[in-house]
């Protein structure tokens, strides 16, 4: 028992501690800056008080500065990733587990993910390892092809970790969407229409009742902030006679913010998706006909799209337990033809950018939130890790429940019982953390 | 009725004395060959013959290549000879013969040609549309008696895909919603208009059997057995005792019938067919089993029905028991991150493959995904890294196995194909730069000393029947 007490006094003494530390200074390494300034070689970044204060290659290092020499390793800001359902999920068949998503439920655009998401999952301490410091938090489709608004969240763990909630509204139009309507596409785009028609009359039309054409009063409530582009609407289609078809929405709807999500035909529509200055998030791995409205992915769409000066951010195809693996899609965008910055931007400040909070992340820029990863290599590469991860300028423990199964049987012996063996390895990772 | 050597003593054999990864065929064992006696009753256990035949090759002198051997060996400056289809030779201080095609592979690498150990690819097909489902017999928790080459499509394009990331083995499973799924089929990734032609030649037949949740929850769900884990173990034994009864009656019979005594054969059943071809040590256990408990559980009742289970595929606890596994001999075919889908797979962690090998068990990695087989390299990549990090010692070469050697070894045809080694196969990948980075591609792949894949030239690339026509054509 006295074990126990003092291995969890300390780690919460090392994790509040650093959440207030004043100065950290990262020194000695490759520094990505996302701007102008590009990549600087033997550079340092100093962050006072959760935010990035200095970044060069001749930095002054206060006094009570806590310094992390990075010994040739990466630099770079904390990974964006725009589209994961972390914190919604635990486990993927277990229903009790899943609060993406409501098959019953009277609701629709009114959905608020804020009011399901657990900082506490496992799943975003192992996130939070890999690198992936902000995320977006996004609900699966129930009712109808409009799921509701989504989140963006740090992986820090603390239970303020969601910063932006109700930043956008997910909507459904693919194939999949289409069985979510009712059984076509035809079905999905009219629902949506007269969603948009109900929500942008709110709240007139719902002055002598609570009905719409396609939603209730209160779903029109919340609908009317994405209709009027207050906040993001973030549209799944594929095919790209849906992207086409997205792209007339846009104009008959000017005021709507749209982001694709999904795309993965949006290489041929790439042009247009340019003039329109209309973002895509796709999975630069998704390149197998994997339906009939993906029978044109490849792996250079990527490539093509930012050719195409098209604002593209990455995705991956797990969206609760391995968004983590975020930068190998990067790394694999670059191996089909991408050049190195526009993908590692697609995973870091393209994905603020289009949430719109790429003025506080995504860059090593003064001024911006102290999110940095010290990594022991090319970030992009797989067989690279980070080393150090902080958020909002405090330095993270490099645990997880998934770290301590793999120290707990790292050494198996014949008659062990296991189970005792975790205060005392625990304990000492987390001091040596600290340090 | 077909009279005919009972099947499983083909050359291949293929039998279980395992250590580690190593399946070798056993010629001693059950040799129940032609006896002469015209009239004792036997079946053709080979009826779906493999027809492929190597695609036309010329001689090729490779040079200038670090070369990763798939047997742990790693050499600078390396060349190899692919003569008649095979490896004429392979070395540091080799010359081209006169008059050969020279390609200097100067930068480059060179491993033996991806395997994969567990793929559905052709059994579902791209596009996963309802038709394209024919995976899963999930009509009855065992189906001993189904072969994943009657449901192979071999226009799927996920093979041209999985070919371009270097694939030229693989093998493909029925899925693991039964007890017993029904047995699984080793191809060549070679385009072709029937499963025959791409069959592996003599590769041994196999059989994918399924713990845990998977089973239970698909039966269990209607309202018939198994419906918890407990039924599952109770399924197994019912079956394998059947198949030990049947297996005595048929060798009663032969026994009396080659006696000469009068004897009537039993009444053939393909399910038990499969069964007893476990039993005789000739089809090769591949089983679905997440749990570090249950693996030990099924280990237990191999011995009760004596029995190898050659490879526990997914296996994201094997961490676990990595001194059970190297004890039985039986190998355990895993991702290098997947987690989390459901509880079964909740403990996985990033080091399951290098704890493994670090435990002395015979370990790959498979993809289970027709996307995840198109990089197998960079999972080994990854869980390379992760076992360095826990510091562990494994050096590229020893990784190299786990998606070449170890796999073949584990499907009973590395004496064919899975390391470059002189008078095997000539199936090798020349990547454009280390296969452990995420920037590197596979540039050429060869099967049998023949160029299938060349990323250079679209000509050299193959694009199954679906793709033609279609907007995505040509572009993997």
């Amino acid at each position: 028992m006295k074990h126990l007490l003092a291995s969890s006094l300390a780690l919460a003494l090392s994790v509040s501690g650093l959440a207030s530390a004043q100065t950290t200074v990262f020194t000695q390494g490759r520094v990505v800056t996302n701007t102008d300034q590009g990549v600087l070689d033997n550079a340092s970044v100093v962050v006072r008080d959760g935010v990035i204060v200095e970044v060069g290659t001749n930095v002054t290092i206060p006094a009570d500065a806590t310094v992390i020499d990075a010994q040739g390793g990466w630099i770079t800001p904390g990974l964006f990733h725009p589209y994961t359902q972390l914190g919604l999920i635990e486990v993927g068949l277990e229903n009790s587990t899943h609060d993406d998503v409501a098959d019953e439920a009277d609701f629709t655009a009114a959905i608020d993910v804020a009011d399901g998401f657990n900082p506490a999952s496992n799943h975003i301490a192992s996130t939070r390892l890999e690198g992936i410091t902000r995320i977006a938090v996004a609900p699966s489709t129930g009712p109808a092809i409009i799921g509701g608004r989504g989140a963006l969240a740090n992986t820090s763990g603390t239970p303020d970790s969601l910063f932006a909630s109700r930043r956008f509204m997910y909507v459904d139009v693919s194939s999949s969407g289409a069985g979510t309507a009712g059984g076509s596409r035809v079905a999905a785009w009219t629902f949506l229409r007269a969603a948009i028609e109900d929500s942008r009359f709110y709240p007139g039309r719902f002055m002598a009742h609570h009905e719409g054409d396609a939603i209730d009063r209160y779903d029109a409530a919340a609908l009317v902030l994405a209709a009027r582009g207050e906040i993001a609407l973030l549209l799944r289609v594929n095919r790209a006679s849906d992207i086409r078809r997205a792209l007339t929405f846009k104009r008959d709807y000017p005021a709507i913010r749209l982001i694709l999500i999904g795309a993965a035909e949006a290489w041929m529509v790439a042009d247009e998706l340019a003039a329109a200055h209309i973002p895509v998030i796709m999975d630069p791995l998704d390149n197998l006909p994997s339906s009939f409205d993906a029978l044109a992915t490849r792996l250079d769409g990527a490539a093509i799209l930012h050719t195409a000066g098209v604002q593209l951010a990455y995705t991956n195809s797990d969206a609760y337990f391995n968004p983590r693996l975020l930068p190998q899609n990067a790394g694999n965008a670059v191996a089909h033809g991408a050049s190195w910055n526009d993908a590692f931007r697609a995973i870091t400040l393209t994905p603020a950018e289009i949430y719109g909070v790429g003025d506080q992340y995504g860059a090593l820029v003064p001024g911006y939130v102290g999110d940095v990863v010290i990594w022991d290599g090319d970030p992009l590469e797989v067989m690279s890790a980070p080393t150090h991860v902080m958020i909002d300028g405090a330095l993270q423990v490099m645990d997880s429940r998934q770290t301590r199964l793999a120290a707990r049987y790292s050494q198996i012996r014949p008659n062990s019982d296991y189970a005792y063996q975790h205060e005392a390895a625990h304990a000492a990772r987390a001091e040596s953390n600290a340090n | 009725m077909i009279k005919h050597a009972w099947p499983w003593t083909s050359a291949l054999g293929a039998v279980l004395m395992l250590t580690a990864c190593d399946v070798t065929p056993d010629t001693s064992s059950h040799s129940e060959t032609s006896s002469g006696d015209t009239d004792v009753v036997r079946y053709d256990a080979n009826p779906y013959p493999s027809t492929y035949h190597p695609l036309p090759s010329q001689t090729v002198f490779i040079t200038n290549a670090t070369i990763f051997d798939g047997i742990g060996g790693e050499m600078a400056g390396g060349s190899i000879l692919l003569e008649n289809g095979r490896i004429a030779a392979i070395g540091t201080d080799l010359s081209a013969p006169e008059g050969v095609e020279i390609i200097d592979a100067n930068g480059q690498f060179i491993t033996p040609g991806v395997v994969d150990i567990h793929s559905h690819l052709g059994v579902y097909a791209s596009p996963g549309v309802s038709a394209h489902s024919d995976g899963n017999e999930v009509t009855s928790p065992v189906t001993a008696e189904v072969w994943a080459e009657h449901g192979v499509w071999p226009q799927d394009p996920g093979f041209d895909s999985a070919l371009a990331g270097g694939v030229t083995t693989l093998h493909v499973l029925p899925g693991s919603a039964n007890l017993f799924g029904g047995r699984g089929v080793t191809l060549r990734n070679v385009p072709s208009r029937t499963v025959q032609g791409m069959k592996f030649p003599d590769a041994p037949y196999t059989l994918k059997m399924a713990c845990g949740e998977n089973p239970k929850r698909v039966y269990g769900g209607r309202g018939q057995a198994p419906g918890s884990r407990m039924g599952n173990v109770a399924g197994y034994r019912q079956a394998w005792q059947r198949a030990v009864e049947y297996r005595r009656s048929w060798n009663e019979y032969w026994d009396k019938a080659e006696a000469g005594e009068d004897a009537n054969p039993p009444t053939r059943d393909f399910e038990l067919d499969t069964l007893m071809g476990v039993l005789d040590g000739e089809i090769l256990v591949q089983m679905h089993c997440y749990r570090a408990d249950e693996m030990a559980q099924i280990l237990d009742m191999s011995q009760e029905f004596g029995y190898k289970v050659t490879t526990f595929h997914h296996a994201v606890e094997a961490y676990k028991i990595p001194d059970l596994l190297a004890e039985a001999g039986t190998c355990a075919a895993v991702w290098a991150d997947w987690g989390g889908f459901k509880m079964e797979a909740f403990d996985s962690i990033r080091e399951n493959l290098p704890l493994l090998h670090a435990g002395g068990a015979c370990a790959m990695i498979h993809s289970d995904d027709a996307n995840g087989i198109q990089r197998l390299n960079q999972e080994v990549a990854k869980a390379l890294s992760d076992g360095r990090r826990l510091g562990l010692e494994i050096s590229d070469g020893e990784a190299v196995r786990w998606f070449t050697s170890n796999p073949a070894k584990a499907l009973g045809i590395f004496d064919e194909t899975g390391s470059l080694e002189v008078g095997k196969r000539a199936d090798l990948v020349i990547w454009s730069g280390h296969p452990f980075s995420t920037y590197s591609t596979a540039q050429d792949v060869f099967i049998d000393g023949a160029l299938v894949y060349d990323a250079e030239d679209p000509s050299r690339q193959t694009v199954r029947d679906f793709m033609i026509g279609q907007p995505g054509e040509g572009a993997n």
